[in-house]
């Protein structure tokens, strides 16, 4: 099947590509600078500048996961290191008065993750896989244990704390108020996210993928897979460190816990959650993940429960995120079956949502019964008053969780079913499945 | 095309040993291959040709011994080395890069030949020499209209042409084939064995294989390995007449 005579080998035109390659970040340039005009509230704000650390971090993170295949358990490390570093930074910047403005300051904590990076990688890189992962979780242990050891660098327990305002004033801002935080996170955001991209399209970020895939085969050849990762992990410790030093900036503070597991966590959560194997899926986990968290704290005590259970969910049911679903659903547009899903989608979520409702209430119910038995009896929920020590309560939430799940069980087959006929429609069409 | 009394070898293996624990795969091998030979490695199951390939390549180290590409020393070199140094080698079962386009797979192997090595500083995709060597390649290889389908997703008969499309697509001078024909229909073999008359042509060739008709349509020389050892080297006509063969290895079938 050697069929030549189409014009195959530059099939994709390069100038039709760079226009929508530069469009697409000028648009995305224009949202960041409208954002604030929309939602000027200082709240909406400080959620978009963590949001815009978070996108950061989680991408980063994703050159070592989604890019090259690696899984770890310790990247908080560079991040923590480029927030500690950053703060020290600022601290001798404001102390010396040099004419170092706030906006570069991002540049040590990504110098700091990077450094750290290639001292630490070497030997964690040598082997992906177990061994790859359990060192970082090795060394993530031993940098946040020795945070509250070397007190006189890392602060102890209250960490160290820094003033922003002090610094070199350009273009007469101070940087105390969060619009102007709003608009450096951004502007690094947008910086950070164009320069991942890019090194996705350089040789180095396809041998990545190589590696991921099949790094037996990428020796044979001529690279050394160890390389690879090394370089991969450097460049992930060099923008984590952007991450940390924006976050030091946006707090003015940095302590233990951004060095910590559970910072590492976030990372892997909202890469997954986003889903790794596409570009933007880190970007949409990291806004997913930082909005929810924000607002499920606020309702609940119980957020991170939830928070587990969304992750058990995507790994299960999406194990290519919320991105990958999507993208899924090209496919369906293109073969013209969209409606037919959307309808099997409307017929399941009725009772699906039946017992989700079911479930979290009875979440709800265990705890102000076990753990928060002095708030009194009664929980608010779904814009209602229950009664936790009423048994038709507990009934309630039972009876919906079954029922839901009986009925949605069925429903499900019924997705199913439309999303076979769809991608069989597809494939009669010539898409690829 | 018999090569020329004074040939150089390409691939010299002395007194090369392997054990696995107590168990010993090749015993004292010696194999010389002739630089721009077609060499093929024939033997039983279990005879030790895809360890020989192993050894060859650097994917596994030999016990004792030593193995010469060129008149130079590469036995415990890594893998990625002895490639460098103008070797590769297929794999009998396909190992290609499955989650990454046809042309992205070729293109791996393009990338360290070309000179771009680690490179984070270019666009992989605006590599004139990088485009022009990958196309080559996928048209020289039938796959060119098939160069966004992810690797996984192609038939076997164009997954194995791929297979040896990376491994030519370096430009290294030895080629190491193991069984590229291995379960093909007869059609689908004779276009492989076509494709690999093509792509290797003015190179080294060993190539390990059991399908007889392509071993002695193919082959300038031929190598029998049984137990791990050479028990005889020749022309196909030489294989073919000698008795230790005969007996050893293709029994009544070459009577």
């Amino acid at each position: 099947m050697s069929d030549i005579s189409a014009p195959l080998p530059r099939p994709r035109s390069l100038v039709a590509e760079t226009v929508r390659f530069y469009g697409m970040w000028i648009a995305v340039a224009v949202v960041l600078v409208a954002l604030p005009q929309i939602f000027s509230s200082g709240g909406a704000l400080t959620t978009f500048s963590l949001i815009g650390i978070s996108i950061i971090f989680a991408m980063s993170y994703n050159i070592l996961l989604g890019q090259t295949g690696m899984l770890s358990f310790g990247h908080a490390v560079y991040y923590g290191l480029g927030g500690f570093l950053a703060i020290h930074g600022m601290n001798m910047l404001a102390a010396s008065k040099a004419s170092v403005p706030l906006p570069l300051v991002p540049l040590i904590g990504a110098l700091a993750g990077l450094t750290f990076a290639l001292l630490l990688g070497w030997v964690s890189t040598r082997r992906s896989g177990t061994a790859f992962a359990m060192i970082s979780l090795g060394v993530a242990e031993l940098v946040s244990s020795s945070a509250l050891i070397l007190r006189s660098f890392f602060g102890g327990e209250a960490g160290i704390t820094t003033n922003r305002t002090k610094l070199f004033h350009i273009f007469g801002w101070s940087f105390g108020p969060q619009i102007q935080i709003y608009y450096m996170v951004a502007a690094w955001t947008l910086l950070a996210v164009i320069a991942m991209y890019a090194l996705t399209r350089t040789p180095l970020g396809r041998m990545c993928n190589a590696v991921r895939d099949n790094p037996e085969r990428v020796q044979f050849v001529g690279y050394d897979p160890h390389v690879i990762r090394y370089m991969a992990f450097c460049f992930a410790g060099f923008f984590a460190g952007i991450a940390g030093g924006l976050s030091a900036i946006n707090f003015e503070i940095a302590n233990s816990a951004y060095l910590g597991a559970a910072q590492s966590g976030t990372a892997l959560f909202a890469a997954y959650i986003g889903g790794i194997g596409l570009f933007i899926g880190p970007i949409v986990g990291a806004i997913f993940v930082t909005y929810l968290s924000l607002v499920l704290s606020d309702l609940t005590s119980v957020w991170q429960l939830y928070f587990g259970l969304i992750f058990i969910s995507v790994v299960v049911f999406a194990p290519g995120g919320i991105a990958g679903l999507l993208m899924k659903h090209r496919l369906v547009v293109r073969a013209g079956m969209l409606l037919s899903v959307l309808k099997a989608y409307l017929v399941a979520l009725v009772p699906t949502a039946a017992m989700l409702a079911g479930l979290v209430l009875a979440i709800e119910i265990i705890v102000r019964h076990t753990v928060n038995a002095t708030g009194g009896p009664n929980i608010n929920m779904f814009g209602m008053s229950l009664n936790s020590a009423s048994p038709t309560v507990w009934l309630l939430s039972v009876g919906l969780v079954l029922a839901g799940y009986a009925i949605a069980h069925r429903t499900w087959a019924y997705v199913a079913h439309a999303w076979d006929h769809a991608a069989t429609i597809a494939r009669e069409k010539g898409y690829l499945a | 095309m018999t090569p020329a009394p004074a040939a150089m070898p390409a691939i010299t293996i002395r007194n090369v040993n392997k054990s696995f624990g107590n168990a010993t795969v090749i015993r004292g091998l010696n194999l010389t291959v002739l630089q721009g030979e077609r060499h093929a490695v024939i033997g039983p199951n279990g005879a030790g040709k895809s360890t020989t390939f192993n050894l060859i390549s650097g994917f596994i180290t030999p016990t004792s011994g030593e193995i010469l590409l060129r008149n130079q020393v590469i036995s415990g070199l890594p893998p990625y080395q002895i490639n460098r140094r103008g070797l590769s080698r297929s794999f009998q079962v396909t190992n290609v890069f499955a989650n990454m386009s046809v042309w992205e797979n070729v293109r791996c192997a393009v990338l360290w030949a070309t000179g771009h090595r680690y490179a984070f500083w270019k666009n992989v995709d605006r590599l004139p020499e990088v485009r022009e060597r990958t196309a080559e390649i996928l048209e020289d290889i039938g796959l060119l209209a098939r160069r966004d389908v992810p690797a996984g997703l192609l038939t076997y008969a164009e997954q194995r042409a791929l297979e040896i499309g990376i491994t030519t697509a370096g430009g290294a001078d030895v080629i190491l084939l193991d069984e590229p024909t291995a379960g093909m229909s007869h059609a689908e073999t004779e276009r492989a064995v076509e494709l690999i008359r093509r792509l290797t042509e003015g190179r080294t060739l060993v190539i390990v294989e059991h399908d007889m008709s392509v071993v002695f349509g193919l082959a300038d020389r031929i190598s029998v390995l049984v137990y791990g050892q050479i028990i005889a080297s020749g022309t196909p006509d030489e294989i073919r007449r000698d008795p230790k063969v005969k007996e050893a290895y293709l029994g009544a079938e070459a009577a």
